[in-house]
C-alpha cells in the first residue's frame, strides 16, 4: 500500500509545530492553485498542500470509482490526510468544489477542525425550485461536452509525461504541463459529482467557525450562492473579496490571503 | 534585374505598404481580442466582429471574455483556462462554444497570452479566436466512434467472460463411498481459461470416469478445443467400457476435426466399487501418470505411458489395472503442476511426491495444498494451467 502523502502527494512546509492550515484544490487543476495564498502562512502554521486523487501528481490508480461517486469519497480523504498526519485544531481551507468536500469532512469528524475557510462556495451548482445555483442541467451536459473538446488535446502520448511524475517528487513544487490536466475518465466523473451535488441540507449540521470568501463577479458560485451558504451554517460569515472570476487564489492571491489570515486570528482571539 | 524580376518586386512592396498595422489587425484570418487579465475586452478586431455579430461599442469595456461563451464553457473558463493562462503565461487550443450575438453558438479555438509589467504583474491577456465549425464537427465524430468502439469492446469483454465462465471445469460430483475433490487454476492472473480440464462423472451404480487433461495451447482457441474433448469423453466412455477405447474414439474426432490440429494429452480412469472396494482401469495419453499412495506411505505411478491424442491415426494406448484401497489415494495432476517455474527450477516430481507424502485428511486438503503451493512457487503468476484431482478410498 503506497502511503497517503504518496498517494496524495502531500507537501508540507512552514512551522512544524505550528497550527496546521490545510489547502483543498477544486475541481480542473491541483494544489498549485494555491501557490502564491499557502507561502504567505508558513511563518507561523504548518501548510498542509495535498492533491485529491485522480488530480494533480496523485496516485491514480488510488482513483476508485465507486468511492469517488460522491464527495463523501473525498472528504474522507481528508479525514484521513487529518487522522494520519495526527493534525489537531486544523483550518481548512477548501476552493471551490473543496468547499463542500470541507463541510462534509467537518460533519464527519468536527472534532478535527476548528476552523473553515470556503473560498467560492457552492452546495447546488443546478437551480431547483427558488434555489438558483446559476445553472441548468442542461448547462452541466453542455460542461461535460465542453470538457471531452478539450480532452481531445489529451492523447496517450501525453500519459506518460503525466503519470512519470510520480517517481519525481521535487515537481511538486515545480509546475508542469500536468497543471489543469487529468484521466479524461476521471476528469468527466469529478465534473459530474461536482456539478450535480446537493449538499444544502449538510450546511445546518457544521457548528465550525466559517469564513465564505465571496467574489463579486463569480460565474461559477454567484453572490446570492456564498450568502445561502453564509445563511444556513449556524456558525459562518461572508467577506467580498474585490476579485473577478472564480479564481481569488489565483487573481488576487493577497487580499484572499488576507481576509482568511484576519479570519484565523480573529476567530483565535475569540477563543481564548 | 530582368523585367520580370522588376514585376515582382513591385508586386512585393505594393503589399508590404498596403498591408499596415491596422489592416493586419481588423483583417487577420483570426478573431483577435485583448482583455484585462480578469478578462474585460479591451479590444477587437473586425474579423472577431464579423464572426460573432457583436458591434465594438457591446463589447469594449462592457462585457469580459468568458461572458460571450457559453454555460459549459464559462465553467471550463474558470476551472482550467484561466488558470492555466495565470500559472503558464499562455493557454493553447482550447475549445470553446461563443454564443454569436443572435443566440446561435459558434464552435471556435482559441489560443491566449499574459502580458505582465516589469513587475511579474499581470497586465494584458491576448487571445487569438479561430473558427472552428467544421473541424468540431469532425471532432464531434471521432467522440462518437470512441464512444462506439468502447461500447463494443466492453460488450465484447463481457461476452467473453460469460463464455469462459461456461468452460471453467465444475466442482466434481459427490462420489459416495469415494472422496474426491479437484482444482484448476489458469494460467497468468487467472482471468482467462486455457487448455487444463478435468471430468468426473457417473456411469451406473458404483461406476464412475475420471478424466483430466491437457489441450496443447493457452487462451480461448485452446478452450474450445477442451470443450470438445470433454464431451466428446463423456459420450465415448458410454459407448466404450476399456478407457483406451474410449480415448482411440476420441483421438478419431480430433483427427477428424479439419479447423484445429491440435493435440491432447489425457489419463481417463473408469472406478467401479465391487464387494466394497474399488478398482479401477486407468489410461494414459501421452499425459504423466497419476500417483497412488498407499495407506502405508509407500508412492507410485501408475498406468501405463501412451502416445498422445490428436497426432497420428493409430495411437499406442494401453490399459492397466489398479485397485484402490481403504486409505489409498490417487492423485491425478497436468504439466502445469510439475513444470511450475521459479527462475530455472521447476517445482518437479520430488516436490510433488513430497507433497503427496504429507497425510493429510481429506481429498480437499490434499487438493488445495497443491495448489496453494505450486501457485506460491510460481509467485502467484503460473505460467501454464493447473488442474489437479485427488481421490481417496475411505478407510
Amino acid at each position: 500500500m503506497v502511503s497517503i502523502a504518496t498517494r496524495h502527494n502531500i507537501n508540507i512546509s512552514g512551522q512544524p509545530d505550528g497550527q496546521p492550515i490545510v489547502f483543498a484544490h477544486g475541481f480542473g487543476c491541483d494544489q498549485n492553485m494555491w501557490r502564491y495564498v499557502a507561502p504567505q502562512f508558513e511563518h507561523e502554521f504548518r501548510v498542509v498542500l495535498f492533491d485529491h486523487i485522480g488530480a494533480g501528481n496523485s496516485d491514480l490508480s488510488a482513483y476508485d470509482p465507486q468511492r469517488y461517486s460522491s464527495l463523501s469519497g473525498y472528504a474522507g480523504d481528508v479525514v484521513a490526510i487529518c487522522t494520519e498526519l495526527e493534525l489537531r485544531d486544523v483550518v481548512f481551507v477548501g476552493h471551490s468544489v473543496s468547499a463542500m468536500i470541507g463541510v462534509l469532512a467537518a460533519a464527519a469528524a468536527p472534532e478535527l477542525f476548528t476552523k473553515l475557510v470556503l473560498v467560492g462556495p457552492s452546495p447546488r451548482y443546478v437551480n431547483d425550485d427558488d434555489y438558483v445555483g446559476g445553472f441548468s442541467a442542461e448547462d452541466i451536459s453542455d460542461m461535460l461536452e465542453s470538457l471531452e473538446s478539450n480532452y481531445l488535446g489529451w492523447s496517450s502520448a501525453m500519459a506518460p509525461v503525466i503519470m512519470g511524475r510520480s517517481d519525481r517528487p521535487e515537481l511538486g513544487k515545480e509546475l508542469t504541463e500536468s497543471f489543469c490536466r487529468a484521466d479524461p475518465f476521471i476528469a468527466r466523473q469529478f465534473a459530474q459529482v461536482t456539478f450535480l451535488s446537493d449538499n444544502r441540507a449538510d450546511l445546518p449540521h457544521v457548528v465550525t467557525p466559517t469564513l465564505v470568501l465571496q467574489c463579486a463577479n463569480d460565474v461559477i458560485a454567484p453572490v446570492s450562492v456564498g450568502k445561502f451558504v453564509r445563511d444556513r451554517m449556524p456558525n459562518a460569515s461572508m467577506v467580498m473579496l474585490d476579485a473577478t472570476g472564480h479564481c481569488p487564489n489565483l487573481s488576487a492571491p493577497e487580499v484572499t490571503a488576507a481576509a482568511i489570515e484576519q479570519f484565523v486570528r480573529r476567530s483565535t482571539l475569540a477563543l481564548q | 534585374m530582368t523585367s520580370s524580376g522588376g514585376e515582382v518586386f513591385e508586386g512585393f512592396y505594393e503589399a508590404l505598404v498596403d498591408d499596415d498595422a491596422e489592416q493586419l489587425y481588423d483583417r487577420a484570418p483570426c478573431g483577435y481580442l485583448s482583455t484585462t487579465p480578469d478578462g474585460t475586452i479591451t479590444k477587437a478586431n473586425q474579423t472577431f466582429l464579423t464572426l460573432t455579430g457583436y458591434d465594438r461599442g457591446q463589447l469594449i469595456g462592457q462585457m469580459r471574455f468568458a461572458q460571450l461563451l457559453s454555460a459549459g464553457g464559462r465553467i471550463y473558463h474558470e476551472t482550467h483556462y484561466a488558470p492555466m493562462l495565470r500559472m503558464h503565461g499562455q493557454a493553447h487550443e482550447i475549445a470553446f462554444d461563443i454564443v454569436h450575438a443572435d443566440g446561435s453558438r459558434l464552435p471556435v479555438m482559441v489560443n491566449s497570452v499574459l502580458e505582465r509589467d516589469p513587475h511579474g504583474a499581470p497586465t494584458i491577456v491576448r487571445t487569438a479566436v479561430f473558427d472552428a465549425r467544421v473541424r468540431r464537427e469532425y471532432e464531434r465524430e471521432l467522440l462518437r466512434a470512441k464512444q462506439r468502439a468502447e461500447e463494443s469492446e466492453a460488450r465484447a469483454t463481457a461476452l467473453a467472460r460469460t463464455l469462459q465462465q461456461t468452460l471453467i471445469p465444475p466442482i466434481p460430483p459427490v462420489i459416495p463411498n469415494l472422496d474426491v475433490a479437484a482444482a484448476y487454476r489458469p494460467a497468468g492472473d487467472g482471468s482467462e481459461v486455457g487448455g487444463d480440464f478435468y471430468d468426473v462423472f457417473q456411469i451406473g451404480i458404483d461406476d464412475w470416469v475420471v478424466a483430466i487433461g491437457d489441450v496443447c495451447g493457452k487462451g480461448v482457441g485452446a478452450a474450445v478445443v477442451t470443450s470438445l474433448v470433454r464431451h466428446t469423453l463423456r459420450a465415448a466412455t458410454v459407448q466404450n467400457a476399456e478407457p483406451s477405447k474410449a480415448l482411440r474414439a476420441l483421438n478419431h474426432v480430433l483427427r477428424g476435426q479439419h479447423d484445429t490440429n491440435r493435440f491432447c494429452t489425457v489419463v481417463l480412469l473408469r472406478l467401479r466399487r465391487a464387494r466394497g472396494e474399488w478398482t479401477g482401469t486407468v489410461s494414459c495419453a501421452g499425459h504423466p501418470l497419476p500417483l497412488l499412495r498407499q495407506s502405508n506411505g509407500a508412492l507410485r505411478a501408475v498406468g501405463k505411458p501412451g502416445a498422445l491424442l490428436g497426432v497420428v491415426d493409430a495411437p499406442h494406448l494401453h490399459d492397466a489395472q489398479i485397485s484402490l484401497l481403504p486409505g489409498d489415494t490417487l492423485l491425478l495432476y497436468t504439466d502445469g503442476v510439475t513444470e511450475g517455474r521459479s527462475g530455472k527450477n521447476f517445482y518437479g516430481e520430488e516436490r510433488l511426491a513430497a507433497a503427496a507424502a504429507r497425510s493429510l485428511d481429506s481429498a480437499e486438503a490434499l487438493t488445495s495444498a497443491i495448489l496453494n503451493e505450486v501457485l506460491e512457487f510460481q509467485a502467484g503468476k503460473p505460467r501454464d494451467d493447473i488442474a489437479v484431482v485427488v481421490i481417496r478410498a475411505p478407510v
